[in-house]
């Protein structure tokens, strides 16, 4: 993975971002976390936060003029949080603030002239690092401004406690004392010989403003001033101390003064919050005075939503399965690559997202999870750090469908060559070969210029393996096959084939299978279904491809079909098929049709086989879009149960020859199996869940039958095979039943043992 | 890996082939590169070892998924 890429991947997941309370406070004082506090009746917690940030907490808990509030995004259901009577609830109820460290001296000298907010700001910001700090006031005392507001607004004891910072940090207060500095001088340097740098709060600055907002600094090197907008805002008084402090500091220590405070003081947040489906409450009153009691605070602070994004994790299992969010997400998969001795943890994760791009669809910033996760199973599989397991048995079945057991490709009987070629595409030929049978013989009877057949595999799941070299060789057979075909335009009935062969073989021609089922010229009358109301998944390989998604509508229009959505077409969720789930996390696969399965009662129809048999497996409801165009072998087909891995398997190969037999007149050599297998129900499910096919329990018997290489129970009587074929060891425990030989158990092992 | 066959000392099959019934001894179990003894009921005659299924589905199964992930 690229080191910079993973950078861009991170920055683009907006979850981390600051809130709008947050960023809209000059000083970036936490009030989602100091609200939540609050929620916990930590009063104590949510005062700590204002003094983390602030250097006047108790003062500016009571008289800030909280321009957080004006950004809460709360006031879009409700009124904004009540964060300036929640912050005087932290300073009432918060007890006393943890006292600061002493910071080891350092050589320099500060001076301050100007003893209200902003000036004992800068003076605790600056004693706190360390400096020696002088600071003069004209007047008799600091904050003077302060002392005049009554007792409810600003409690004489909050300002008694907060300047009790300066002694304890040794800042020299010189009250009734101008700075010795005469106003208007035409000589500010002469300041410097008493020391190495000086701040004129607002006020008292007596030139007139030349410096850097960002900086305060002034045309003189190592003096600083603050704004006139002081005495307008508590906050912005507190705020500029503050800067200064940091420009002081760094004038002091070299430093450069701009660089890296692009984001200080207050700025639009980049955090996403989706608020249209808030109930909108109002803020809490205050029953007694003007001040919240501990149990009104909580009530309010209850109402903060809190702000985030997490868009996409609300919308995916898959995001929601591991606890975070994309940033974190990219952060652990790039971690996990590099490790170098040690377990991969995220090996699991990597291989577990089904590559929908729904995340992308819902983020605001485009982010998507598929893009990371197939970048890393592709350097694993690059680097040979993929778990050999991963992917096996679904590659292994890919490789079925790229043998001669399956593929195929012929014009149609009588003709030469071929105007249309449809490529039915593995999973509908796995699931429903009649129905590819049925739709091959309606495009030859129905299409001028000979349709010609393509049983082939696009090399999708080779793919979503991160096994590039696999996929490549896929679309090269595949592109050939269409070569020889004289390079016919292809109409599929699979989504992933059309998504694949758009992105990666864009010469070849192809449209989806649905605008060319014209109900009127069907040979037969269609079937009737048992609802004519049915809600429409959308498979999706093919998400937002508005030429596929509304092809399918329309063919559901000319069949009557009363359509439910289940949301806007595009923001469809995988059936766990997707980027090889199934395989890797079959439980997180289950979660997730079940999710998907949940959204509506109504019998399901999607136009993806797998998507249509993900739904059987987990007991829903649901047709193929083709069951309504062609009888079904099944009189109800959306109790059709998922074939599964076996008969998938072999419906491909019973596809070929019969479509080989019935349409080329060609009799292949079938061969009989030598042994007759009894499986039962029980048996066969265990079967799939352990994603044994029964191709491997035959072999494992026919090898220990045919060798007597077995092992026998003297007790039961049954008999254990065990084989060894690729990297797996199948064993398997049977009986003899008069000819048949009944299966009661199958499993197998990755480990060789000698 | 360390583990046994955990079962009874009843041998629970016999050899197909040698028709002997199998005894505990030291098998090696290997997978990717890795090595491990342990102890399983085998053929003393033509060595053919029984992995029985608590152990292939249980603890050879973590084992296989530890070592994929290394």
């Amino acid at each position: 993975m690229d080191r910079e890429q993973v950078r861009r991947w991170e920055t683009q997941c907006i979850q981390e971002q600051p809130p709008a309370c947050a960023t809209g406070c000059p000083l970036h004082v936490d009030a989602r976390q100091l609200v939540e506090c609050v929620t916990r009746g930590d009063f104590k917690a949510g005062l700590a936060i204002i003094a983390g940030a602030v250097p006047l907490p108790l003062i500016l808990a009571h008289i800030c003029d909280h321009p957080c509030q004006a950004q809460c995004r709360r006031c879009e259901a409700g009124d904004a949080i009540e964060i300036n009577a929640l912050e005087r609830a932290c300073a009432g109820f918060g007890g006393t603030i943890a006292s600061m460290r002493i910071p080891s001296p350092k050589s320099h000298k500060v001076l301050i002239a100007g003893g209200e907010l902003s000036g004992v700001s800068a003076a605790i910001l600056l004693a706190q690092k360390g400096y020696e700090v002088e600071l003069f006031e004209s007047g008799p005392t600091l904050l003077g401004s302060l002392r005049s507001l009554g007792e409810t607004q600003l409690p004489k004891q909050a300002i008694t406690a907060d300047l009790d910072a300066l002694s304890f940090l040794g800042v020299t207060v010189r009250c009734n004392t101008a700075l010795p500095f005469p106003a208007g001088s035409a000589e500010p340097e002469s300041l410097l010989r008493a020391c190495d740098a000086v701040y004129f709060e607002g006020r008292v600055w007596p030139l007139p403003d030349t410096g850097s907002s960002l900086t305060l600094a002034t045309l003189h090197a190592g003096i600083f001033a603050g704004s006139t907008l002081q005495q307008q805002s508590p906050i912005r008084a507190v705020y500029e101390g503050s800067v200064a402090a940091i420009s002081v500091d760094r004038f002091l220590q070299g430093a450069s003064l701009e660089a890296g405070r692009d984001n200080q003081g207050a700025y639009a947040s980049r955090l996403y919050v989706n608020t249209k489906r808030l109930t909108a409450f109002p803020a809490v009153r205050t029953t007694e005075g003007t001040s919240y009691t501990k149990d009104e605070a909580q009530q309010e602070a209850k109402r903060c939503i809190p702000c985030q994004c997490l868009e996409c994790v609300k919308v995916c299992e898959y995001l929601e399965e591991y606890g975070a969010y994309p940033k974190r997400y990219v952060r652990q998969i790039y971690n996990n690559e590099c490790i170098v001795m040690g377990v991969r943890n995220g090996n699991r994760m990597v291989n577990s997202c089904s590559l929908c791009g729904l995340c992308t669809e819902v983020c605001p910033e485009n982010f998507s999870m598929a893009d990371v996760c197939l970048d890393a199973r592709q350097s694993m599989v690059r680097k040979g750090k993929m778990p050999p397991s991963a992917h096996d048995f679904a590659l292994r079945d890919m490789a079925f469908s790229q043998s001669d057991a399956f593929t195929l490709a012929r014009h149609q009987p009588g003709f030469q060559s071929s105007q249309t070629a449809f490529l039915p595409g593995c999973q509908l030929s796995a699931s429903s070969p009649q129905q590819v049978a049925a739709c091959y013989e309606h495009l030859r009877t129905t299409m001028p210029g000979g349709v010609g057949l393509i049983l082939q595999c696009c090399g999708a799941p080779a793919r979503w393996a991160g096994d590039e070299e696999k996929f490549q060789a896929a679309l090269s057979a595949l592109d050939a096959a269409w070569s020889s075909m004289g390079r016919p335009r292809l109409i599929t009935a699979c989504s992933s084939c059309f998504k694949t062969l758009n992105e990666h073989l864009p010469h070849i021609p192809i449209e989806p299978l649905w605008p060319h089922l014209d109900p009127a010229l069907l040979a037969k009358t269609p079937p009737e279904p048992a609802s004519r109301t049915l809600a429409i998944h959308d498979p999706c390989s093919t998400r937002g491809v508005r030429q596929v998604e509304d092809s399918a509508r329309a063919l559901l229009g000319r069949l009557g079909i009363d359509v439910v959505e289940l949301n806007e077409p595009g923001l469809t969720t995988c059936c766990g098929y997707g980027g090889l789930t199934l395989f890797v996390n079959p439980a997180l696969a289950d979660k997730t049709v079940t999710r998907r399965a949940q959204q509506s009662d109504v019998d399901f129809v999607t136009y993806c086989a797998m998507c249509r048999d993900r739904f059987a497996h987990q007991g829903k409801r649901a047709i193929h879009v083709l069951d309504l165009v062609f009888a079904n072998v099944s009189s109800d087909p959306a109790a059709r149960r998922d074939p599964g891995f076996s008969e998938r398997r072999d419906n491909r190969a019973r596809l070929k020859a019969q479509l080989l037999r019935e349409v080329w007149g060609e009799e292949g050599n079938a061969v009989e199996p030598s042994i007759k297998l009894q499986i039962s129900e029980d048996t066969r499910l265990l079967l799939e869940k352990r994603m044994i096919l029964i191709e491997d329990v035959r072999r494992t018997i026919e090898y220990a039958e045919s060798t007597g290489d077995k092992l026998e129970s003297s007790t039961t009587g049954q008999s254990l095979a065990s084989f060894r074929s690729g990297c797996v060891t199948y064993w398997v425990e049977y009986s003899r039943l008069g000819d048949e030989l009944v299966v009661h158990d199958a499993y197998f092992h990755r480990m060789e043992v000698r | 890996m360390s583990g046994s066959a955990g079962s009874p000392q009843v041998p629970p099959y016999i050899c197909g082939k040698c028709k002997q019934a199998l005894v505990l001894g030291k098998v090696t179990a290997l997978y990717l590169g890795s090595e491990f003894p342990v102890e399983l009921w085998r053929c003393p005659g033509c060595g053919k070892v029984y992995v029985p299924e608590s152990l292939a589905t249980g603890k050879m199964l973590r084992v296989e998924q530890a070592l994929e992930d290394k």
